[in-house]
């Protein structure tokens, strides 16, 4: 592995195991998926979409996952760097500064990971009939997805984050762009729930593949995987050049601080 | 308590607060965007939910709108009073500046809980009456005095319950620090107030009458509009509300004696 990225990953993980508390609580916000499983299967509502409770609680647990290790926040810390005047003395560095915000994001995820581990161990607690083990290719592939979906929302804040050097309180259009993320990843509702007229185009948008298809894919739903894998390659592919493209255009048009 | 003192002041802070925060226009074009699509897509959400059912844990469809009313209304009072206020105790007990409240010759809950004012909340609040309007309108509810004014008394009983909680959880900030995420663990939660809760099974449905009265802040006040609610639970409501408040403001006093400024 590039010296580089290793040891930014190991300054950015001993920081965040400073903040094990804060982390933990992060996690815990995280459990809208089960209370949406909860209004599921208490009205009885998966009968008219043809997933069993078990499977539907499985993909909800997923869902949790998934949204767990792809949980994005660059544009606020960006933000707030940038409004701070500290992204100077990043841009003298002979590293871009957005890999230290993945770094970070990581090293998150991996601090992340026994209290996601120890919530769902108390969600088969109480659903002990959703227990199962997907096999080993289904689970590396599911990772796999995980860790694209990440990508995905990854570029896409770091557009908007770019868009810091230009105005100077770029969150907000983040938080308009979590609506539709909210809403049409999957996270509240699997997709396959969805109107006729809502799943005609859903699947040319990136939002499904954020959560409905690697939760999909984990749970053992139903889905197409190699579609599913080539669509977040190809919003990969797309979003990259455009956020270099913006990346060079704003770090042309910033000046630091009392410039 | 002087009262016209403290009218005067909180002039001083709305005309502060919004001369500072309408230097960002497009920033509260954007949030109302925000707030309309957010509620189309809980809307989208709950159609999901009615597709095939024609009610959901004893509501209809048009019934559960009125839910949906409220709640944005309540949000919108969050966006505008309590989330840019109640985050900022945070910010002052890191840095120290809480000092500088506390010296003040006014109570300090007044000042911590009211100073800052963010306007595009306003707008979330309209559009939360608006759909109340509509709602009245489809399911035909008749406006009348007793039906504004029990109205009136739910509705602000929720607004105290939700202030309390904040508030609760932005103080115990003096021992913990960082507790801003503890505030999105109770937002998270709360966004179960935008379904009735009957909906809910049963254990879910005790631990959010108890531990996180969702129950009252967002329900009973939908009862209330479809004039379904027993006189208890409103008069529970209020009782609750008090209590609540109450709490919160011995809390915070005690919380208080704990503090010792930054670097003592």
């Amino acid at each position: 592995m590039n010296p580089k990225i290793f040891t930014l990953l190991k300054v950015q993980y001993s920081n965040m195991m400073e903040y094990r508390v804060e982390i933990a609580l992060w996690a815990i916000s995280g459990i809208i998926p089960f209370f949406m499983l909860n209004i599921w299967t208490n009205n009885n509502l998966n009968e008219s979409i043809n997933i069993s409770d078990v499977m539907l609680s499985r993909y909800f647990l997923c869902a949790f996952f998934v949204r767990q290790f792809s949980v994005v926040w660059v544009v606020f810390s960006f933000e707030e760097d940038s409004l701070m005047g500290k992204v100077s003395p990043y841009l003298i560095q002979p590293l871009n500064p957005f890999f230290r915000y993945f770094a970070q994001h990581l090293a998150e995820q991996i601090t992340r990971f026994p209290f996601a581990i120890l919530i769902s161990f108390f969600f088969f607690i109480f659903n002990p009939e959703s227990i199962w083990i997907p096999n080993l290719g289904i689970l590396f592939l599911s990772i796999v997805s995980t860790f694209l979906s990440f990508i995905i929302q990854f570029l896409i804040q770091s557009i908007v984050a770019c868009l810091c050097f230009w105005t100077e309180k770029a969150s907000s259009i983040e938080r308009l762009l979590f609506i539709p993320t909210l809403f049409l990843s999957g996270l509240l509702a699997p997709v396959v729930s969805f109107p006729t007229y809502v799943k005609s185009w859903i699947y040319l948008t990136p939002f499904p593949y954020l959560i409905d298809f690697p939760a999909n894919l984990l749970s053992g739903n139903e889905t197409n995987i190699s579609g599913g894998l080539s669509m977040q390659i190809l919003w990969i592919f797309l979003l990259f050049p455009l956020f270099k493209k913006i990346w060079s255009e704003g770090t042309k048009k910033y000046t630091a601080m009392g410039s | 308590m002087n009262l016209r003192k403290y009218l005067k002041v909180y002039k001083k802070f709305l005309h502060t607060s919004l001369a500072s925060e309408l230097e960002y226009k497009t920033n509260i074009l954007i949030d109302l965007i925000t707030a309309i699509l957010s509620l189309i897509g809980s809307i989208f959400l709950l159609s999901i939910f009615f597709q095939n059912n024609g009610y959901i844990g004893g509501w209809k469809f048009e019934e559960a709108l009125i839910i949906q009313g409220i709640y944005t209304v309540l949000n919108g009072i969050t966006n505008t009073w309590f989330n840019p206020n109640l985050t900022e105790i945070v910010k002052h007990i890191r840095e120290g500046t809480l000092d500088f409240v506390l010296l003040k010759p006014i109570d300090s809950q007044f000042f911590i809980s009211l100073k800052k004012i963010n306007p595009s909340g306003f707008l979330e609040i309209m559009l939360g009456f608006c759909l109340l309007f509509f709602c009245v309108r489809i399911n035909q509810i008749n406006l009348n005095l007793s039906f504004l004014t029990l109205s009136l008394i739910t509705i602000s009983c929720s607004i105290c319950i939700l202030y309390s909680l904040w508030f609760f959880i932005s103080t115990t900030t003096i021992w913990f620090v960082k507790t801003w995420n503890a505030i999105e663990v109770l937002r998270s939660f709360l966004y179960i107030g935008r379904f009735p809760l009957n909906s809910f099974s049963f254990s879910l449905r005790i631990f959010f009458s108890i531990f996180i009265p969702i129950a009252f802040i967002t329900t009973i006040p939908s009862e209330v509009f479809l004039g379904v609610s027993q006189l208890w639970k409103i008069l529970l409501e209020v009782i609750v509300a008090t209590v609540f408040l109450k709490t919160s403001r011995k809390f915070w006093l005690f919380a208080l004696k704990f503090y010792s400024s930054a670097s003592s």
